[in-house]
């Protein structure tokens, strides 16, 4: 059951991480903005009757006040608590009675709402969901259960999960001072001290139709959904919203290495990490580069990785890269692998460098970089064989400072990396001396 | 960086069909293709996007797994794609990257099953690759190791997963004796003495054209298709080796059990005896189980639990029919001081619907649901394709989706309150507590292992 829940995260994740964005001519996606600033995406789709509205809010955890970790996935969940016309519950009731189902996400760069509905019923959660744009009451009636609410999905996400534990560990270790250190679940001391106040505040400051992305995918056109747009949306006025002004990560000059025991834990688990420039921060002339090293390192059955740690010297039972671009300030490249039973960490290690270092001196071949780039880019035909697949990428792209354009040529852009600048990129964010490493392994806790 | 979202729906358990909404006539055509060769598959032709989604299904688990060897299906269907015919685990599995294919095999206690999408230009070698591992699998030792080592490293980590630990502890407990009782994966013992002519075994027993379904959906023909069956499944033996399981009951019981893990949160796993898919009141449960206990945030106990008291993230119970017994299965997770009170709370909105049903309100809101929200299934071939082989599965017609509203509608307030008390049994409700709760004491303890 665990398995399902994982699974239905992953391809979540994979949908948001840009893994098989297609082109955006296919999705045939239109972009207007409203006087508001309210930006808007069509993704007209006639498969079957039905329409996915998604609302983006450019704002996440890593926005978050110092000593206030939480509170965007806090009032996250307090924006099915109720407006002034739309009673506390009401909200998820009326998609519900029309047949309809919602849900909500926050990760540390946006905060995103979503319904899917019959086609027919797209005006209806277009003015629920406009209406808490604006006028969302937030009182310490609904605020305290919901806080105890947000306290058990931290224990069941993180605290009941030694890996998701040591996970948020590393995140502290690869990133020294920018916020991404900051889990978005929040920290539980600052988690249990989120006031009434603090969630009305951080509402006011964030949320403003310029500050959003309206994005309706599914058997609608452009013309229909302008119209309800205006209609609902229109009338909000703009509101200041203040710049994203993140600090900055200062260099990282020290390699570390995070070791966990846990009697709940079977095998270990080993991770590299290394901070790595992202579609839209660092050197990100190298990002599609980094996808597809990510690729040829660990994503197939005759990458290196797999088939010299996992097939041919069996040392893990997986192993693999992974590389995640689309996040708004720097991104993490990193390998990990779950050791095979009494196999030494150093052992491990020593096999992995050999690997990693044969690689980046020569060991890559252009065939292998070409069949990754082909992988990657068929790949991207299945993200259109889907109604949410295409509002996910458009949305997350949208909403950390990447355009339409972008979306749209991901392939292109793909297609035009060569061996050298995968080698390039490589040897711009491997280094050995400021590698975060971490080690989850069976083991009394002390 | 994953993202935290408002609710997890935390499906237990693998029910397509019973989160299945009905379908608007005419919004999906399904059609029956039969090959010259006599192999039949449902498909619903959708040419906008240059994709193919097929799904299969042999009859016949887990469950049909010698005690001795539980967990050979799963660890046969795991080397499937580890090698076949000429084409040794690398060489198979590059050939299905090259083609943009993705293959997977899937294991639960009724069936055995294969999902494969590829783009339509590709279909005909994935299809030939299907061929192979359904009729040559290699079983090599090398990948037959590795994935034993696998398989060993699942059954270790089940063992410290609150959530799979008390889902393993409640099937243990309710289905002593049957095949039921045990894990899909089988055990670390089981697992060491299966071998390779095992595995052959079972392919040949079971791998078998009267056992098969198929669902296709996507950019291709009726025409393109046939001869594509006939190549893949026609060299399939004739009969499947007979199922010998029959009605499997659970063991009713209304305890409390606790097995003692150092975690903050308790995990909770709860249900009852059930109903099976073809049972005659098998809408009227529906509707009765979405209002108490669905997954979203409007069902009673996630109103009471959740909602008015901030006491869980996620709690859930849905209808979970197997092929051989029909269950209730719910979650819910709560801090260890608070678990007591949720499973109360739960406990007490059972008992509230077995003696009043819902209320005529519920009943239309729920109906609008269930029928209402059907077309949003439709989301992509991969997922229409599921639902064909689950209506195969389940004998549901190929008009199962025109009637499926009529179905639901045609559900009175009255069969709504008669199914709830006849179904529900508030004092047969069994709940397995995996954690340190507080306020329990009187619960029976059990080893993780039972």
């Amino acid at each position: 059951m665990n398995a399902l829940c994982r699974a239905a995260l992953g391809l979540l994740l994979l949908a948001l991480a840009g893994a098989g964005p297609a082109r955006a001519e296919l999705f045939e996606a239109h972009e207007f903005k409203l006087a508001n600033g309210l930006t808007a995406v069509v993704i007209p789709n006639h498969r079957a009757p039905i329409v996915t509205q998604m609302v983006w809010y450019k704002v996440g955890a890593a926005d978050e006040p110092l000593g206030k970790s939480g509170i965007a996935h806090f009032l996250e969940h307090l924006m099915f608590r109720g407006t002034k016309s739309v009673p506390p519950g009401a909200f998820s009731r009326i998609v519900a009675e029309n047949g309809g189902r919602d849900n909500a996400f926050t990760t540390h760069d946006y905060t995103a709402f979503f319904q899917q509905v019959a086609a027919d019923r797209l005006e209806l959660v277009m003015k629920l969901e406009s209406d808490r744009m604006a006028n969302l009451q937030i009182t310490d009636k609904v605020v305290t259960p919901e806080r105890e609410v947000i306290l058990e999905e931290r224990r069941q996400r993180i605290d009941n999960n030694p890996a998701a534990l040591f996970d948020e560990q590393l995140d502290t270790a690869l990133f020294l001072h920018h916020p991404y250190r900051i889990p978005t679940i929040g920290w539980e001391s600052e988690m249990h001290g989120l006031t009434t106040a603090d969630a009305r505040a951080f509402y006011r400051r964030w949320y403003a139709p310029n500050n959003a992305i309206l994005v309706v995918a599914g058997d609608v056109t452009t013309q229909q959904v302008k119209a309800l747009a205006e209609k609902y949306y229109g009338d909000i006025p703009a509101r200041a919203v203040p710049a994203r002004h993140r600090v900055a990560e200062p260099p990282k000059v020290a390699a570390a290495r995070l070791s966990m025991k846990s009697p709940r834990v079977s095998e270990v688990s080993w991770t590299q990490e290394f901070l790595a420039p992202s579609y839209r921060a660092g050197d990100k002339q190298y990002a599609y580069a980094l996808e597809v090293l990510a690729e040829v390192l660990g994503g197939s059955a005759d990458s290196p990785l797999y088939k010299g740690l996992v097939v041919d010297h069996p040392l893990a039972l997986s192993a693999g890269a992974f590389y995640d671009p689309n996040v708004y300030d720097l991104a993490t490249f990193g390998f990990s692998a779950r050791l095979k039973n009494g196999v030494a960490v150093a052992d491990f290690e020593t096999a992995f460098d050999a690997i990693i270092k044969h690689a980046l001196e020569g060991g890559i071949s252009n065939e292998a970089v070409e069949r990754a780039k082909k992988r990657m880019v068929s790949a991207a035909a299945f993200a259109r064989d889907s109604l949410s697949g295409p509002a996910r990428i458009v949305g997350a792209a949208l909403a950390t400072g990447r355009s339409l354009d972008d979306v749209e040529n991901w392939p292109e852009r793909i297609g035009a990396v060569t061996l050298d600048q995968v080698l390039a990129a490589a040897h711009l964010v491997i280094h050995d001396d400021i590698a975060v490493t971490g080690v989850l392994m069976p083991g009394p806790t002390s | 960086m994953q993202p935290m979202t408002r609710f997890i729906a935390l499906v237990l358990i693998v029910a397509p069909l019973a989160l299945l909404r009905p379908l608007e006539a005419g919004a999906v055509t399904i059609e029956k293709v039969e090959s010259p060769g006599g192999i039949t598959a449902w498909l619903v032709e959708d040419h906008s996007v240059p994709v193919v989604s097929t799904s299969i299904a042999f009859r016949g688990g887990a469950a049909l797994d010698p005690d001795d060897k539980a967990g050979l299906a799963e660890f046969t269907a795991d080397l499937l794609d580890e090698g076949a015919g000429e084409l040794d685990s690398t060489a198979y599995q590059s050939k299905l990257e090259d083609l943009a294919a993705s293959l997977d095999f899937n294991v639960d206690q009724d069936n055995i099953s294969a999902r494969l999408r590829t783009l339509s230009a590709n279909l005909a070698p994935t299809y030939d690759l299907l061929h192979l591992a359904l009729t040559e699998p290699r079983f090599d030792a090398a990948p037959v190791a590795r994935l034993r080592a696998e398989l060993l490293d699942a059954i270790k980590r089940d063992l410290h997963q609150p959530e799979a630990l008390a889902y393993r502890l409640w099937m243990k407990s309710s289905f002593a004796g049957s095949p039921y009782a045990r894990s899909t994966r089988g055990t670390a013992q089981s697992i060491a003495a299966i071998t390779p002519d095992d595995m052959r075994g079972l392919v040949h027993a079971r791998f078998a054209k009267d056992a098969l379904v198929i669902g296709v959906v996507g950019d291709i023909t009726p025409a393109a298709l046939k001869p594509l069956l006939d190549k893949t499944f026609g060299g399939l033996p004739e009969h499947a080796a007979p199922d010998p399981l029959g009605n499997i009951a659970v063991d009713r019981s209304n305890a409390v059990i606790v097995s003692d893990l150092p975690v903050p949160q308790s995990v909770v796993v709860f249900g009852q005896q059930g109903i099976k898919r073809d049972d005659p009141d098998w809408y009227a449960a529906l509707i009765v189980l979405n209002i108490l206990s669905s997954g979203g945030l409007t069902s009673r106990v996630a109103l009471e639990v959740r909602e008015q008291r901030g006491l869980a993230y996620s709690v859930s119970a849905s209808l979970d029919p197997l092929q051989h017994a029909g269950l209730i299965l719910g979650h819910v997770a709560s801090r260890n001081a608070r678990v007591a009170q949720a499973i109360d709370l739960i406990r007490e909105e059972w008992r509230r619907m077995h003696d009043s049903g819902p209320t005529a309100k519920e009943l239309v809101a729920a109906k609008t649901y269930l029928t209402g929200s059907f077309p949003l299934n439709l989301d992509s071939t991969s997922r229409i394709a599921s639902i064909l082989v689950s209506m195969q599965l389940d004998h549901l017609g190929i008009d199962y989706l025109t009637r499926r509203s009529a179905l639901i509608d045609k559900v009175s307030l009255a069969d709504a309150k008669r199914v709830a008390r006849r179904l529900l049994d508030p004092d047969g409700l069994f709940f397995v507590v995996v954690g340190s709760p507080a306020n329990l004491s009187d619960a029976r303890r059990v080893a993780p292992g039972g």
